[in-house]
């Protein structure tokens, strides 16, 4: 069939080449020149710079923090989206437009809120801390604000999706004797599948480099709330650009290689599911 | 306006199937209301209750202080208008590159097509200071380019500026030359010479404009970090994907068969785009357009760290938060923060107006594509 | 170009006059850059975070005075940031005519990459510091875990707020003081280890700003003591508004946050005169007013002594005094593999 396409429709050179030019010059050129800096330093320097103990704490910190947010979202966002589309409620209109407000709050202001909101004399702080449950200052403060960070792009990658299935396929199944949860995990939840792995990778790749909000709320001590990218900075900070960028390559190949995993995964389920 | 989308929709089927369907589709009443009020408490603890504190931040010293943070801060003001330039310049290349890419990889397979996937995707999963690292690394005084832009950039303007003319030419010439063979005429019919031409006379006339006018001013720094064209590398680099990630799943979805016929009954490559695809995909491009926007909006690391925090020349509304932040005005820095998310607010309502007027094509793709 | 319409749409039209009237603005846009070469002169200070109450009073008062001197009319930008952010982008080409940062440390950055040269820091008075600083804590109302000295940071139940040293320049300087209290009242390496060890296990948060830390201590109500700048201290306690109260420890670092001109920028932008009077205003008895209005500690000892009820006498130590020099100092505590870093290793 695709073959068939390039034959038939228009403009495959044109839309092609330029993708290709625009990725080139916006993203490979300057992490090419990110991969040259890493390069300069020799391998016993890179190793040194990346595989430390505190790296590997602040590694396995900022994936499995990330992991559980995208975790997380994937089930919220879904719901969000799910209720978005299906149900006509008061109110509806505002709830859909409120689930972009995380991104267009700079990320840094949103840890910020956060923390104050989860310290003990917070807003939400002050009836969960004596249950014994901080928000700040812990690995689930992180966890919270990656959850807020990633949240619109669960709901917006799966949302479209919702709004163009096709209603007779609930219809037939519904006629054909299938309970509303059979025809659920049946037939609507494997057409979503590639939408909410899509948003499942786009928040946890977003989570991976994130540092604005995490920084506030993290507490950043060393080995228990320390996460990768403030390593990145902290080499900065000491100019020690060959250093901070090895840490980012390492970072950069790890979720780069999850994305293409995931990319994978989701064209194999799209031809799966054709 | 209280009249759901979805029933605007559905007003042409006949009654009878649409309440089959709704019947099909409608969950037990106890089960919409949990799941309802499940996600209205999620979205009130995660984003609610912050917004509103950003809000009772912002007030807490009254409207009035409220007010003057806003209006009588020049730096403030400033900051408003760069991110009112800097964001829409970001968004517009993002858009026509999402829409070519989509294009490219939902409608043609190609070697390496998941790889180039995954590569629109990069932006995402580097951290925003890495980010704004790497063009500071290209274009910073110690960088590649950098001796060379601070010695004499402006003597490779009159090149980039044809360079970009010629491209958006020849991106012109082939969405309004005739679809037709037997309407080309002339120029129409060789697109080498053509484009050949036209190249050569937007070159020359930009270098012999700039040899006669001296429109860029020779021997001078071209500035790209620490100045606007680097605030828009930054944020077009960080909102790179979401475009196009919006809107490959649903023309994935939507499948090719429109197109295909509409070609086939003889509309040009322009026509189907802007007949068929474009009403196609909309909610997809609004989303991405929407995400795009909204995230550039709010971009803080990677702007940091091009930005050199000049106050008002260089702060954008994120990092001019942070400075009033750091002056001890937090009423002031709520205040700003506050601007944004009705900025953001905004851009929902304009979502909405568009989706009134994207002519409702919906009904009839549903039944053209399943007969 | 040839035309040709077919089936007369208006579109197409539109959409090329369109194209050429971005081309035109393009154009326009260019040339509107190349105006603008007036007799003015521009100068941009680069500085760090806290310093922008203090500069911005500076400027206009040294505004006032260089047009009335040499009838130039002078306009200055400000750029703030974390004080190495800022020496950063003085390397990557931010175009500083003169650099106001928090350490020697930043400041002898930006000159090894040639673009001040090598004998700054004799080039100005009293070693290019117009003003210094310190670090004091700042404790709740009423001092209740009578803290008054190094040592009762420590004490079982003291929760100590201070930046992160790695991110932050009040986050280093609060351990060098910290590590200066031990070894320069007799302690051996040792104590000086074992001591900040056990203080940084009492910092519930490392924040990685200064402002954060504040945040942190006076919004959140978090931690018994905040080790801060000098300056900030003051205004942190006079916002407080009685609810947060000064201790000065009896002994503590000297922060030096010098001044000094970009020559490679000033020479280059012909802003050099104009630079130079700029920076000897801050040494004038106004100047030297205005920082101590900002508690600052003048160097100018006559003015020091008139604000002697501000600014408490302790003993404040140099970092030569603790290491060889201050990259030296950096390095041995704060840097890779650091004093600092093996406070947190998981072996101990």
């Amino acid at each position: 069939m695709a073959s068939v396409n390039r034959r038939v429709l228009p403009g495959f050179s044109l839309t092609l080449g330029y993708t290709v030019f625009y990725l080139g010059v916006l993203v490979l050129l300057p992490i090419t020149a990110v991969f040259i800096k890493a390069s300069s330093l020799s391998l016993h320097e890179f190793l040194g710079a990346v595989w430390t103990e505190r790296a590997r704490a602040a590694y396995l910190l900022t994936f499995g923090t990330s992991f559980l947010a995208a975790v997380a979202n994937v089930v919220l966002g879904g719901l969000i989206a799910w209720v978005l589309t299906r149900y006509t409620f008061p109110g509806k209109r505002i709830l859909d437009s409120l689930v972009d407000l995380p991104l267009a709050l700079p990320t840094a202001v949103g840890g910020l809120i956060y923390a104050s909101l989860y310290v003990e004399n917070g807003w939400i702080g002050r009836y969960l801390v004596p249950l014994g449950i901080r928000g700040a200052y812990t690995r689930l403060g992180i966890v919270l604000v990656l959850i807020f960070v990633g949240l619109p792009f669960v709901v917006r990658t799966v949302q479209p999706v919702l709004e163009d299935l096709d209603p007779e396929a609930e219809e037939a199944s519904s006629s054909l004797g299938a309970t509303r949860w059979q025809t659920f995990t049946h037939v609507i939840l494997p057409t979503l599948y590639p939408a909410l792995i899509t948003g499942f990778a786009l928040a946890f790749a977003r989570s991976i480099g994130e540092y604005g909000s995490v920084v506030f709320i993290s507490g950043n001590m060393p080995f228990k709330t320390e996460i990768a990218p403030i390593l990145i900075v902290a080499r900065l900070e000491e100019f020690a650009y060959g250093e901070a960028t090895a840490i980012a390559v390492v970072l950069l190949a790890i979720s780069f290689s999850m994305l293409l995993v995931v990319n994978l995964l989701e064209s194999w389920s799209r031809r799966h599911d054709r | 306006m209280t009249v759901e989308t979805a029933e605007v929709r559905d007003a042409p089927r006949t009654r009878a199937a649409t309440m089959k369907i709704r019947r099909a589709q409608q969950d037990p009443a106890w089960l919409r209301w949990s799941l309802t009020g499940l996600a209205a408490f999620v979205v009130g603890v995660l984003i609610v209750i912050p917004v509103l504190n950003v809000f009772a931040g912002a007030l807490a010293e009254g409207a009035g202080v409220y007010w003057k943070n806003l209006v009588d801060d020049p730096d403030t003001l400033h900051a408003v208008g760069l991110t009112l330039t800097v964001v829409p310049i970001a968004v517009t290349a993002n858009v026509i590159f999402g829409v070519a890419a989509a294009w490219a990889i939902a409608r043609f397979s190609f070697p390496g097509r998941t790889f180039l996937t995954a590569l629109i995707d990069l932006p995402f999963s580097v951290s925003p200071v890495v980010a704004g690292l790497m063009f500071v690394l290209i274009f910073g005084l110690q960088g590649y380019f950098g001796a060379f832009l601070r010695r004499d950039g402006y003597a490779i303007m009159p090149y980039l500026v044809a360079a970009v003319l010629v491209l958006l030419l020849a991106v012109a010439y082939f969405v309004f030359r005739p679809s037709h063979p037997r309407a080309r005429r002339g120029l129409w019919k060789t697109p080498p010479l053509a484009l050949a031409v036209a190249g050569a006379t937007v070159f020359a006339l930009l270098v012999l404009g700039q040899q006669a006018f001296e429109v860029w001013p020779a021997n001078k720094s071209l500035k790209i970090i620490f100045a606007t064209p680097g605030l828009v590398l930054a944020t077009a680099f960080v909102t790179f994907p979401f475009v196009a990630r919006e809107l490959i799943p649903v023309m994935n979805a939507v499948g090719a068969d429109e197109e295909l016929a509409a070609l086939s009954l003889g509309a040009s490559g322009w026509q189907m785009f802007w007949h068929v695809t474009v009403p196609n995909v909309k909610w997809g491009l609004v989303y991405g357009i929407i995400l795009c926007n909204a995230r550039a909006m709010g971009e803080f690391g990677a702007v940091y760290v091009v930005s050199g925090h000049i106050a008002g020349e260089t702060d954008t509304m994120p990092l001019r938060i942070e400075k009033l932040f750091q002056e001890y005005n937090m009423p002031g820095s709520f205040a700003v923060a506050s601007v944004l998310t009705l900025l953001a607010i905004l851009t929902l309502i304009v979502k909405r107006k568009l989706e009134d007027r994207i002519p409702q094509s919906e009904e009839g793709r549903r039944t053209g594509a399943h007969p | 170009m040839a035309y040709i319409p077919t089936g007369g749409r208006a579109g197409r039209r539109a959409a090329i006059t369109a194209l050429i009237v971005g081309a035109l603005g393009l154009v326009a846009c260019g040339k509107s850059k190349s105006g603008g070469a007036a007799k003015d002169v521009e100068l941009l200070n680069v500085s760090y975070d806290p310093t922008r109450e203090l500069w911005r009073d500076l400027n206009e008062k040294f505004i006032a005075a260089y047009e009335k001197e040499s009838g130039t009319k002078v306009t200055i930008k400000q750029s703030h940031g974390g004080s190495s952010t800022q020496a950063r982008a003085v390397i990557d080409g931010l175009e500083a005519d003169v650099v106001t940062l928090a350490s020697y440390l930043d400041t002898e950055a930006i000159s090894k990459k040639g673009l001040i040269q090598p004998n700054w820091i004799d080039k100005l008075p009293s070693r290019s510091l117009p003003y210094t600083s310190t670090v004091i804590f700042v404790v709740r109302k009423g001092n209740p875990k009578a803290i008054k000295d190094w040592p009762d940071l420590i004490k079982p139940g003291v929760e100590v707020i201070t930046p992160n040293p790695k991110t932050s320049g009040n986050g280093y300087l609060s351990f060098f003081s910290a590590w200066g209290s031990v070894v320069l009242r007799g302690g051996s390496r040792d104590d000086a280890i074992t001591y900040v060890t056990q203080l940084y296990k009492q910092v519930p948060v490392l924040d990685s700003g200064a402002r954060g830390a504040t945040t942190t201590f006076v919004q959140k109500k978090i931690g018994d003591v905040h080790l801060a700048w000098e300056n900030e201290a003051h205004l942190e306690v006079r916002e407080a508004k009685g609810e947060l109260e000064l201790v000065y420890p009896p002994i503590s670092i000297r922060a030096e946050p010098h001044v000094a001109i970009v020559d490679g920028n000033v020479d280059r932008k012909d802003t050099r005169k104009a630079a130079e009077a700029y920076l000897k205003f801050a040494y004038t008895d106004e100047g030297q007013e205005i920082a101590a209005k900002h508690f600052y500690r003048p160097s100018n000892e006559a003015i020091l002594k008139k604000h002697a009820a501000t600014f408490p006498e302790l003993r404040l130590f140099a970092i030569t005094e603790i290491a060889k020099d201050f990259p030296d100092a950096h390095k041995q505590f704060i840097g890779e593999g650091g004093v600092f870093d093996t406070i947190y290793s998981p072996k101990k």
